[in-house]
């Protein structure tokens, strides 16, 4: 299986080309052919021992072709160098100078990232928890309503909503006017939500649209993992001397943990690379890495650069992830 | 029974929720260190009870009192009772240590001696080598003495067990019941039981509290409620027996006679009988008689036609029907001098004129109830 995933990648990463391109295909097709062989003539002992690599094969075929092969391409683009500034052909050559532009020029833009996506997951934890818990101990009968009312949004296209929020936050449109008729603003100005009498352009207003997008994905792990909680524990822990808060904070909230430590992936990680929200609620202040890197990739047309903040940033994504695994210990819950 | 108040008291206590009444009435004390069943089918109000007990619920009418003091109001976690949980409720995200020790750290008691207390109490339900394990890692069996520890380890003055055994297959639930005997006399802690297996009530309490349709029908030792039920529905709910419909033909110093409907008249020795049974001449009645105690003969008034004989082991269950075709069972002993009559016989039942006890009015059906009648005789 690791070799036929090898073989795909090879292909198409153009490793191997022409006469042992065609050589390797052929090998592969009947590497998988072999497998169905022996699965059909095979006994029941053989049709056993072989059908968990047939179950696998589809799904590594597809992540080898569309995703690790992409992913090398990607590597391999960003250590290239262009002879100029109209050079679309970048060669390879180890050109590391990308990775250390990539750091320098958009430190600003990394950090922002990391900010915005970070007060993001907060929020949705904030907004989304209470929300889950009403739904999965309150919800009584109607908790299927709700669930299914927390994924409407996903009805409408994620890009028409962020727009829907452009015109909500604009600066003639009903938000302002409100929040100016109940003489907020000095607040909201006060708080940095507002800047200059203005809701749209901010950091508020990305952050808002990341919240606001992102939040179904913070709400259903959240749900899934209080939704399983047997209420009798509750019972058990009041009896056992606990305040209602006492329970919460030492039953049910350990109890969640896998459900928060899910959604704030589910959140955070989407979150860190949008170029979305930054683009229509934002300003050229409030760029994020995602929209950089899609400037440099669709705009700028520098693959290289491109492709090294890419690959930044997944390793600062995954660096981040795992050190909030070990803090969260959820190898620690069942 | 302790001088001084009795550990928990019920006051005329009454439970509603909205037009459906789970208890209607009950009044009863449970005294300090005693073992205390509330036995009853299901929705007969035993749980309810226990839970106006423990705090989860409270009482519409009536009062609850825990030691002498008046709890009616007080929430859960303000009393001093704890709850062994049917399902046990134990923490899956906490050790079997952590488990015991979440009552004592909730006192916020100084963990040296919560330590000291944990581990006696693991000791006392034989746990100790456990204490590191998750509860998914355990047994049933060790899940419930996990539950049992975590409420004893707060040293309650009463221990409430919602069906504790119920979830046990039956062999562990035997050496349970044991086990928890031994425990209850180690800790000297009085035990409240909800059960709806009568067989457990009278293996394992002093004394039995019969609960039916929200009512409390009679409380005592197992014994006496076994021997002189005051009403139809604990004769027929405790052990079998044979309820047998009939009229009050006259009463006097020496006993009652009463005619059954097949025509057989029945003596019933004076004090025989239920308190609320009324001895007036044409009075509707009931005899009961305990299968053990009936004895099949070749002559006598009581015609039984045998349909059925059971092999038991140590005794032969025979069923048969009285002339008005009423169902009526005996237990022969096996290797008696009597031999168990088979199917399609007819012989005479008769009785030690001491048997036949007296109950007020007629049962909704009459003749033998069949309840398991192996583990009562384990018992008695």
């Amino acid at each position: 299986m690791v070799l036929l995933a090898v073989g795909v990648v090879a292909l198409a990463a153009e490793w191997v080309t022409g006469g042992l391109a065609t050589g390797l295909i052929a090998v592969l097709i009947v590497s998988v052919v072999a497998i169905i062989w022996i699965a059909i003539m095979g006994g029941l002992e053989a049709r056993r021992a072989l059908a968990p690599y047939g179950l696998l094969k589809p799904g590594i075929l597809w992540l080898s072709l569309f995703f690790l092969a992409p992913l090398w391409s990607m590597f391999e683009m960003s250590l290239s160098s262009k002879k100029s500034r109209f050079d679309f052909f970048p060669k390879f050559t180890w050109d590391w100078s990308n990775y250390t532009k990539a750091l320098t020029d958009y430190a600003p833009q990394f950090g922002r990232s990391f900010l915005y996506a970070s007060i993001a997951t907060i929020l949705t934890l904030l907004i989304g928890y209470p929300l889950a818990y009403a739904i999965a101990f309150r919800g009584g009968k109607y908790r299927t309503m709700l669930l299914g009312l927390v994924a409407v949004p996903f009805f409408t296209s994620y890009l028409i909503r962020t727009l829907a929020w452009q015109n909500l936050l604009a600066d003639a449109g009903p938000v302002v006017s409100i929040m100016k008729t109940l003489r907020l603003e000095n607040i909201l100005e006060w708080l940095h939500i507002m800047d200059n009498g203005r809701l749209i352009n901010t950091p508020a207003a990305v952050i808002g649209g990341l919240t606001y997008n992102f939040l179904p994905f913070m709400i259903l792990p959240i749900y899934v993992s209080l939704e399983k909680i047997d209420v009798r524990l509750v019972d058990a822990s009041m009896d056992l001397y606990t305040t209602a808060s006492g329970a919460f904070r030492r039953v049910v909230l350990p109890l969640s943990m896998p459900g928060i430590f899910a959604g704030s992936l589910l959140v955070f990680i989407p979150a860190a690379g949008d170029f979305v929200n930054a683009k229509f609620l934002g300003s050229p202040e409030t760029t994020m890495i995602g929209s950089s890197i899609q400037d440099q990739f669709l705009v700028q047309l520098n693959y290289p650069l491109a492709a090294a903040m890419s690959f930044v940033l997944m390793a600062v994504i995954t660096v981040s992830v795992l050190i909030y695994a070990r803090f969260m210990g959820t190898e620690d819950l069942a | 029974m302790d001088a001084g108040f009795p550990v928990v008291k019920l006051d005329n206590v009454r439970k509603q929720y909205g037009s459906f009444v789970a208890v209607h009435q009950a009044d009863f004390s449970i005294g300090r260190g005693e073992f205390f069943a509330m036995l009853g089918p299901s929705g007969c109000g035993k749980t309810t009870t226990l839970k106006m007990i423990a705090g989860f619920e409270q009482p519409t009418a009536g009062r609850v009192f825990l030691e002498g003091e008046d709890v009616s109001q007080v929430p859960p976690h303000k009393r001093n009772v704890n709850t062994v949980f049917q399902q046990y409720a134990l923490f899956p995200h906490m050790s079997v240590f952590d488990n015991v020790a979440f009552g004592p750290r909730s006192k916020k008691i100084n963990e040296a001696e919560v330590k000291t207390r944990v581990n006696e109490m693991l000791e006392v339900v034989r746990l100790g080598d456990f204490a590191a394990r998750r509860p998914a890692q355990l047994s049933g069996g060790q899940q419930q003495r996990v539950a049992l520890a975590r409420a004893l380890v707060n040293y309650p003055s009463a221990l409430l067990l919602d069906e504790p055994l119920a979830a046990l297959d039956l062999k562990l639930r035997e050496a349970m019941q044991i086990e928890l005997k031994r425990i209850q006399r180690e800790v000297g802690i009085t035990f409240v039981f909800v059960t709806h297996d009568q067989g457990e009530a009278l293996t394992m309490s002093d004394r039995i509290a019969v609960m039916s349709e929200g009512l409390v029908e009679q409380v005592g030792a197992p014994v006496d409620i076994y021997a002189r039920p005051e009403t139809l529905f604990v004769a027929g709910f405790i052990g079998s027996a044979n309820l047998l419909p009939g009229t009050v033909m006259s009463s006097d110093g020496a006993g009652t006679r009463v005619q059954l409907l097949d025509g057989t008249q029945v003596v019933v020795a004076a004090g025989n009988s239920a308190p609320n049974a009324s001895l007036s001449q044409g009075n509707q009645v009931t005899v009961m008689l305990r299968p053990e105690q009936v004895v099949l003969e070749s002559e006598g008034s009581m015609k039984v036609f045998i349909t059925d004989t059971v092999f038991q082991g140590s005794s032969v269950r025979v069923v048969g029907r009285t002339a008005n075709d009423t169902e009526v069972t005996a237990i022969v002993p096996a290797g008696s001098n009597h031999k168990a009559p088979s199917a399609g016989e007819s012989v005479f039942m008769q009785w030690h004129a001491s048997a036949p006890y007296l109950l007020e009015g007629w049962p909704e059906t009459a003749g033998s109830t069949n309840t398991n009648v192996d583990s009562i005789e384990a018992t008695l």
